[in-house]
């Protein structure tokens, strides 16, 4: 679990700063960034990561829930009254459903864009790259669209709330002098994090023709 | 004071049980929570009913028998206490207290509040201990060089009573933080080094066949444990475990 969450949110800083290229929306910034995903889809090395990426969120979502199913099977009668707040955060013990909304939210992200950058027969841009700029900034000319994504970003930031420092101590790595230290990054990196992603739809729908 | 109290009653391990309503009056602030409940079994037997089976022992913090998820935490409100440790004076007049048994498919309730915590005595047998010479050859203690960091943390370690709050706690029904603070406290110790790779696995190893749930780091345990066991022993752990799954023969 840890491994692939830690992998999951490497991914996700490089997954960032590839998104943030569209935020130069001058055609010179439009061919630049299809001519990125062409690379990220093409070079044989990122293809090689990327099949450790499928593999990492199959992984880490299936034992996930199966570790979920063991921890409610572990409770099989329930407390009358339970105070979860007096001793954990919410979102610590909420892992499962956060991970599932992430889960629900990486299928539709998937089909809008990667699906249609390997299969959807795009059209081609001047530099004759597929032209998945206009893909997504059709999409992010959808209001509901930039709703849903800034939401879900909001539903990944609490998962790594937790999540980013809980990998740490699942590896033993606990430590009086770093742990704050580290339990501070997460709470940094949770937060800059999806709100980086988010700021992108939001960007595009306001400011891009 | 005057109280409500709402009780889990069960007559034993196949009844379904139910939470049952209790008034209470004359209850004095310095009662602990335990003569609260001894005032109410009197008031029971006395009307000829069947008083309330709860574990209890020492009532003074060290045995850890007196399992009570009071009000929604284990061994009611308060940091670093067991449910007889607990004053009433943590409550009001008037107030409802609702007391439930440990919940855990692998502490079975045996009557009302009392719960089968036999599984930590299994995970116990399985590895928490230290093998000795007992042929006569004993060597002192003291000729054992120990750090003081390491003695102090093995000693932090070996205040776990046992109760099994931790488990209680956890919305995962996990024993981590029981089964780590055992196997910290010996790993940490040169008398416990020899056998640390076998006791890693094999406590871990029944700690999962007793069907407790998988930690997820909440936190929970280390702030209801009435010891206040750190989650360093459950760090500490994990690097014992995977040091040991990864080079077993
Ligand atoms: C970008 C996506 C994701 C990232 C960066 C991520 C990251 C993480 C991290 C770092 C942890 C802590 C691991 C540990 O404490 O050992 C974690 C835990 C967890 N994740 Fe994710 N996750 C992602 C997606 C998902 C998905 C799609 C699911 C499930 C459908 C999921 C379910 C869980 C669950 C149930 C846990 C708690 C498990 C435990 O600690 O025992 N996550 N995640
Ligand atoms: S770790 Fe704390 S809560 Fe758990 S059994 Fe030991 S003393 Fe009780
Ligand atoms: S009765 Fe011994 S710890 Fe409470």
């Amino acid at each position: 679990m840890a491994l692939t969450g830690l992998f999951l949110c490497l991914f996700l800083v490089v997954h960032l700063a590839g998104n943030l290229q569209l935020l130069d929306a001058s055609p010179e910034g439009r061919l630049k960034f299809n001519a990125y995903a062409e690379f990220m889809t093409s070079f044989p090395l990122i293809k090689v990561v990327s099949y450790v990426l499928y593999f990492s969120i199959l992984f880490h979502a299936f034992d996930g829930l199966l570790l979920a199913l063991q921890n409610r099977r572990a409770r099989p009668v329930r407390y009358v009254k339970e105070k979860p707040m007096a001793n954990r955060t919410w979102y610590s013990g909420q892992m499962a459903v956060l991970g599932t909304l992430v889960l629900v939210f990486l299928v539709i992200h998937m089909k809008s864009f990667w699906y249609e950058m390997h299969w959807g027969g795009l059209p081609k841009d001047a530099d004759g790259n597929k032209d998945l700029f206009t893909v997504v900034n059709a999409a992010f000319h959808q209001g509901w669209y930039v709703a849903l994504y800034v939401g879900m970003m909001g539903v990944l930031a609490f998962h790594l709330m937790h999540g980013f420092q809980s990998a740490f101590q699942s590896l033993g790595l606990n430590h009086p002098r770093y742990t704050p230290l580290i339990k501070n990054v997460g709470i940094l990196f949770a937060v800059m994090v999806p709100v980086l992603f988010a700021m992108i739809p939001v960007w595009m729908f306001y400011f891009n023709a | 004071m005057k109280l409500t109290l709402k009780i889990w009653r069960q007559s034993g391990p196949n009844d379904k049980g139910r939470m049952e309503t209790y008034p209470i009056d004359g209850i004095e602030e310095d009662m602990s929570f335990l003569e609260m409940i001894d005032v109410l079994n009197l008031q029971l037997v006395r009307e000829g009913k069947d008083p309330i089976a709860f574990d209890h022992d020492c009532r003074e913090g060290i045995c850890g028998m007196c399992s009570m998820f009071i009000n929604g935490e284990a061994h009611g409100p308060g940091r670093g206490i067991t449910t007889c440790q607990l004053h009433m004076r943590r409550f009001k007049d008037g107030d409802t207290i609702f007391i439930e048994p440990w919940r855990s498919g692998s502490f079975p309730v045996i009557k009302d509040l009392v719960v089968d915590r036999g599984a930590f005595d299994r995970i116990q047998a399985a590895g928490g201990f230290v093998s000795v010479n007992t042929n006569g050859n004993l060597v002192d203690g003291n000729a054992l060089p120990i750090a003081k960091d390491h003695a102090d943390t093995a000693f932090d370690a070996a205040t776990c009573i046992g109760c099994g709050a931790c488990v209680a706690t956890c919305p995962n029904g996990s024993a981590m933080l029981f089964v780590a603070a055992k196997v910290s406290q010996l790993s940490l110790l040169p008398q416990g080094r020899p056998e640390a790779k076998q006791r890693a696995l094999a406590m871990v190893e029944q700690m999962d066949k007793e069907g407790f749930g998988n930690c997820s780091n909440t936190g929970a345990c280390e702030v209801e444990c009435p010891k206040e066991i750190s989650l360093e022993h459950i760090a500490r752990m994990n690097r014992e475990y995977m040091a040991a799954a990864m080079t077993k023969e």
